[in-house]
């Protein structure tokens, strides 16, 4: 191959697959864009170009009390749940990281088949499970099936910070005559709370957002979030809707700004 | 003091105990659950009394729920060759960024991993209605006299899946490309191999674990995402997720719908199995050349 049909060749490579890219990135971003503009229309419909601005729709969203309620359950599920996943799963995670027998193996599977298993198979097993021993859905059901499913976030970030634990400091520390629990809170902890912090982040946000259990569990009186978008969605085109999902992006973003300055999340997530 | 006989075992692992309150959870809370659905799915009737196989046979006999399970499973893989082309490149160019722009491409990939499934869905609708934004542009340019159809269909509804989906490809992507030795791609280049020829024989096959993974997770989450099946695929288009949800709220055939979970559930383990062996072929076959 001549030089030049070399270079054109390289060329026409490199043009194609950036432009791809360019164009799936803009397809990812120009849906959140899409709602934040059309959220400040002064119209009634969805309308894109709007016809005009106006903020008219962020104040039917200060009036509609059901999204807040169902907002409201959503988060108390979603920070009980984190709570009882961070609790649970960092015990777990100690407790498997570093044992290298078959019992971890199985229970490192165990805690990880709800990610790999169809939620939606898990939420109809929860609702017939609790419908058999005389539990009625409540806030209660929703926490535990949350739980359930957010729990393998917090196991495999802990587990992924535990692995580049050092075990010579924890030697160290325990010559220097320090106690396991000594150890534990000076050292182990310092270190994998990174990890602790965005597994939990992605369980706190997985909870928020959970579909597949909610649809089962909950009730007229423990109405969640995504399932009254859902509903709302179902019925009519509202841009309340729309002005609710541009709270909900920029809450998204921001906390995905704070999560990479104190965590460093998107390393975590390409390992 | 710990002497310094001690295993250093002894200090450096934890006690298996401390999963036992999870161990537990999990035993109750999803084992037990699962273990039931398995149970009312080997009854006849509703209320749970006759045992048989009577719920799988009606679902594997029935051409309307094989045509179901089927359209799903298509569903599944259009999304996910989808996701794979305009997912790659991404990758490819993460790779060869600056460490800002790095930063910036995974802030956007990440994104949508986040934010609410049903605002990335309602973004979808807004795209994809009468008024919307595709349509606009279509009529100002003079193109088309009345709207066109977009929401409802399957076009429609594979678009909106491969972005809500595309950081769980692009995710495992990158990593994969990340781990490729650069020395080989200069390897190849200075032997002759132009870059069309590079990417497809050492590129491609190297990061064939990347795609597996990126596959496998994009194509168990295209076939199980409820909310945006329903939203944007519309009444017309029926897929495993809503038609477990009717049997179950609507009908209340909890024997059926659990017959319809375990199907659905075989269904998502089969193709993941079948990816990763997929995936070991390719690997082999780039190990071969």
């Amino acid at each position: 191959m001549s030089r030049r049909q070399r270079n054109w060749e390289a060329l026409s490579f490199q043009i194609v697959m950036t432009v791809i890219a360019m164009l799936a990135l803009i397809l990812i971003v120009s849906p959140s864009l899409v709602v934040l503009i059309v959220s400040f229309t002064s119209g009634f419909s969805l309308k894109f170009p709007p016809p005009g601005y106006s903020t008219r729709w962020y104040v039917e969203l200060w009036n509609a009390w059901q999204l807040q309620f169902a907002a409201r359950n959503s988060l108390v599920v979603a920070l009980w749940s984190t709570g009882l996943s961070i609790v649970l799963g960092v015990a777990a995670a100690l407790a498997i990281s570093r044992s290298k027998t078959l019992t971890a193996k199985l229970l490192d599977s165990l805690f990880m088949s709800p990610l790999v298993l169809p939620a939606l198979a898990f939420g109809l097993a929860a609702l017939m499970f609790f419908s058999l021993i005389g539990l009625p859905v409540s806030l209660l059901t929703l926490v535990i099936g949350h739980t359930i499913v957010c729990v393998p976030y917090v196991v495999r970030n802990t587990v992924a910070a535990l692995a580049q634990l050092e075990p010579t400091l924890l030697e160290s520390s325990a010559i220097l005559g320090a106690s396991r629990l000594y150890t534990f809170r000076r050292i182990v902890l310092p270190l994998i709370r990174p990890g602790i912090i965005s597994g939990a982040f992605i369980a706190f946000m997985s909870s928020f957002d959970n579909v597949p259990v909610s649809l089962f569990l909950r009730d007229a009186a423990t109405d969640m979030l995504p399932i009254r978008m859902w509903q709302d969605l179902e019925g009519k085109l509202d841009v309340t809707i729309a002005a609710l999902s541009s709270v909900l992006i920029i809450a998204t973003v921001a906390l995905m700004a704070i999560m990479e300055r104190t965590t460093g999340l998107s390393k975590r997530l390409t390992g | 003091m710990k002497s310094a006989t001690t295993a250093p075992g002894d200090v450096t692992s934890f006690s298996l105990g401390l999963a036992l309150p999870l161990g537990l959870a999990f035993a109750i809370f999803f084992v037990l659950p699962l273990a039931q659905l398995v149970y009312l799915s080997l009854h006849n009737d509703t209320a749970a009394t006759v045992w048989g196989l009577g719920q799988y046979v009606k679902f594997l006999t029935d051409p309307f729920s094989l045509a179901v399970l089927g359209s799903t499973l298509l569903l599944g893989a259009e999304v996910t060759l989808t996701c794979l082309v305009l997912g790659y490149p991404i990758a490819w160019l993460y790779q060869r960024s600056g460490s800002r722009v790095q930063t910036l491409i995974i802030m956007i990939v990440l994104l949508p991993l986040l934010t609410s499934v049903v605002v990335r869905t309602f973004a979808w609708i807004v795209i994809l209605g009468r008024q919307g934004i595709i349509n606009s542009v279509l009529q100002s340019l003079g193109l088309i006299g009345t709207p066109l159809r977009m929401i409802y269909t399957q076009g429609g509804l594979i678009a909106a899946l491969a972005q809500v989906q595309m950081p769980l490809m692009v995710l495992p992507l990158i990593t994969a490309i990340g781990r490729i030795d650069p020395n080989l791609s200069d390897a190849s280049a200075s032997l002759g191999a132009g870059s069309w020829r590079t990417f497809v024989k050492v590129m491609l096959p190297l990061s064939m674990p990347g795609i597996i993974a990126g596959c496998t997770l994009t194509y168990a989450a295209a076939i199980t995402a409820f909310i945006t099946q329903s939203l944007v695929g519309g009444g017309q288009m029926l897929f495993m997720p809503m038609y477990l949800y009717q049997q179950a709220s609507t009908l209340q055939n909890w024997p059926f719908a659990a017959a319809i979970s375990i199907i659905f559930l075989f269904a998502v383990l089969a193709i993941v199995a079948l990816f990763s062996t997929l995936g070991r072929r390719a690997r082999g076959y780039g190990d071969a050349r």
